[in-house]
């Protein structure tokens, strides 16, 4: 189970920018390309090295309205998604 | 808005030439000379260029990339263009003196590519004596100068028993990412194929070495795995399918849909020099020729894997079946699938010499 006070962090040589020409946010790591969809997309955004995964929730728990239980949920299993594929690092 | 989507990886062949001598080289056998390279200004024209059509990565490949001297500055440039910049090489040229130099410029991550986890098998093998203690020398280099490190090797039957300790070496260089690649058949490694393709129970202890490690290492290190496609039963969406996501340009200039596709006869590839990678990714014949399923034959249009596979590799099916626009014969339903099943017999127990690469 991941402890909910980690602070996650881009690996290293992880850039998360947007892609003027696609028009949507990319990660692009060593001979790696990633497409986050929405939820991720707004997950990396917090990704700042000083949020936790607790602060993370908080944020998008309270910015979307949504029932806190079921954000945790969501932004784990994104971040365990985003750490298995080498963009994060938990 | 262009007609297809926009390419998302430039691979960049700066030149041909390479001090090591493998024998599984993808490099087509005959090479682009030293003196027909492109220049300078024309890559960094060809950078701009891909950076405005939407390319995010550029892979310096080659040959050894830090051949080139002027490595640095299209490092440089592409970084000012917010392209991912990544250099493949060997490592045998990555000096201090260099990897300040590629620091400064901006790079973001370096392919070091290992012949083996033994120095006298890796030698052997890249015909360059002394190469392996200058490629550990180069991760030290890269590590410590904060760089992730992806520590590459290459597998064939002369060294697929020790994928453990090749593993073990990615991880006690504290690499980013490993990757255990089995040699794929162009070039020069289908030259030799007798003398490199695994047999299938080689491929079966790889396989298993490769689940175990990943398991070991999850969260922690990448651990990409390229299997080889003779022993599979569907073929591998070559290149994410024809002129789908990758550009790559020779040293001389020319255009390809992936790095082999030079054998491909009937095909006049466009240069950068005189034309633009925008009307080559989206005009010209080579990339359009293979692009999505219309071409496909009917085995592959009306097959359910058609947006999965891409029909496989052109390349491939030119080589084994002799049509480019045949299915792919490592698809176990392709009418020339025997071809396939033959090469792998006759590498049981063939000799094990090597023709090395040479210019």
């Amino acid at each position: 189970m991941t402890d909910l006070a980690i602070v996650p962090t881009f690996r290293r040589g992880v850039k998360f920018r947007l892609d003027e020409v696609r028009r949507r946010w990319i990660v692009l790591a060593p001979e790696k390309l990633l497409l986050p969809d929405e939820i991720a997309t707004e997950i990396l955004k917090l990704v700042d090295g000083a949020r936790s995964i607790n602060a993370i929730v908080d944020d998008l728990a309270t910015r979307f309205d949504a029932p806190r239980e079921v954000i945790c949920g969501d932004v784990l299993q994104a971040l365990q998604d985003l750490s298995t594929r080498g963009a994060i690092r938990l | 808005m262009t007609p297809f989507q926009p390419p998302m990886g430039l691979i960049a062949e700066l030149t041909h030439r390479c001090p090591l001598q493998c024998a599984y080289c993808s490099n087509p056998l005959a090479m682009d000379r030293p003196e027909d390279e492109l220049t300078t200004q024309d890559w960094l024209r060809v950078l701009d260029q891909a950076a405005e059509i939407g390319v995010l990565q550029v892979h310096f490949s080659g040959g050894e990339p830090m051949a080139r001297r002027d490595l640095a500055e299209l490092v440089a440039h592409a970084a000012s263009r917010d392209l991912y910049t990544n250099i493949i090489t060997s490592g045998v040229l990555l000096t201090d003196a260099a990897m300040a130099e590629l620091l400064e410029a901006g790079i973001d991550h370096i392919q070091l590519s290992f012949q083996d986890s033994r120095a006298s098998e890796a030698e052997r093998i890249g015909g360059y004596k002394g190469g392996h203690a200058k490629k550990l020398d180069a991760a030290r280099r890269i590590r410590e100068a904060g760089l992730p490190l992806t520590a590459n090797f290459v597998l064939h039957k002369q060294n697929a028993e020790r994928a453990d300790e090749m593993i073990a070496l990615g991880e006690e260089l504290q690499a980013e990412r490993i990757e255990i690649a089995h040699t794929q058949y162009y070039g020069w490694a289908l030259l030799n194929r007798n003398a490199l393709l695994p047999s299938v129970a080689q491929l079966g202890e790889v396989n298993r070495a490769v689940a175990a490690a990943r398991e070991r290492l999850k969260g922690h290190i990448v651990l990409d795995y390229v299997v080889p496609d003779y022993h599979a039963a569907r073929p591998k969406p070559c290149m994410g399918g024809w002129a789908r996501r990758f550009i790559n340009i020779s040293p001389s200039g020319k255009a390809l849909p992936c790095h082999a596709a030079e054998t491909l006869p009937g095909f006049t590839f466009p240069s950068v020099r005189d034309t633009s990678l925008q009307a080559i990714w989206n005009e010209s014949d080579a990339f359009t020729r293979f692009r999505g399923t219309e071409w496909m034959p009917e085995l592959c249009r009306s097959c359910d894997r058609r947006e999965i596979d891409w029909g496989g590799c052109r390349c491939q099916a030119l080589a084994l079946a002799g049509d480019a626009s045949a299915t792919d014969p490592v698809c176990a339903r392709s009418p020339h699938h025997d071809l396939v099943t033959e090469a792998t017999a006759a590498a049981e127990g063939a000799s094990l010499d090597l023709v090395p690469r040479r210019l």
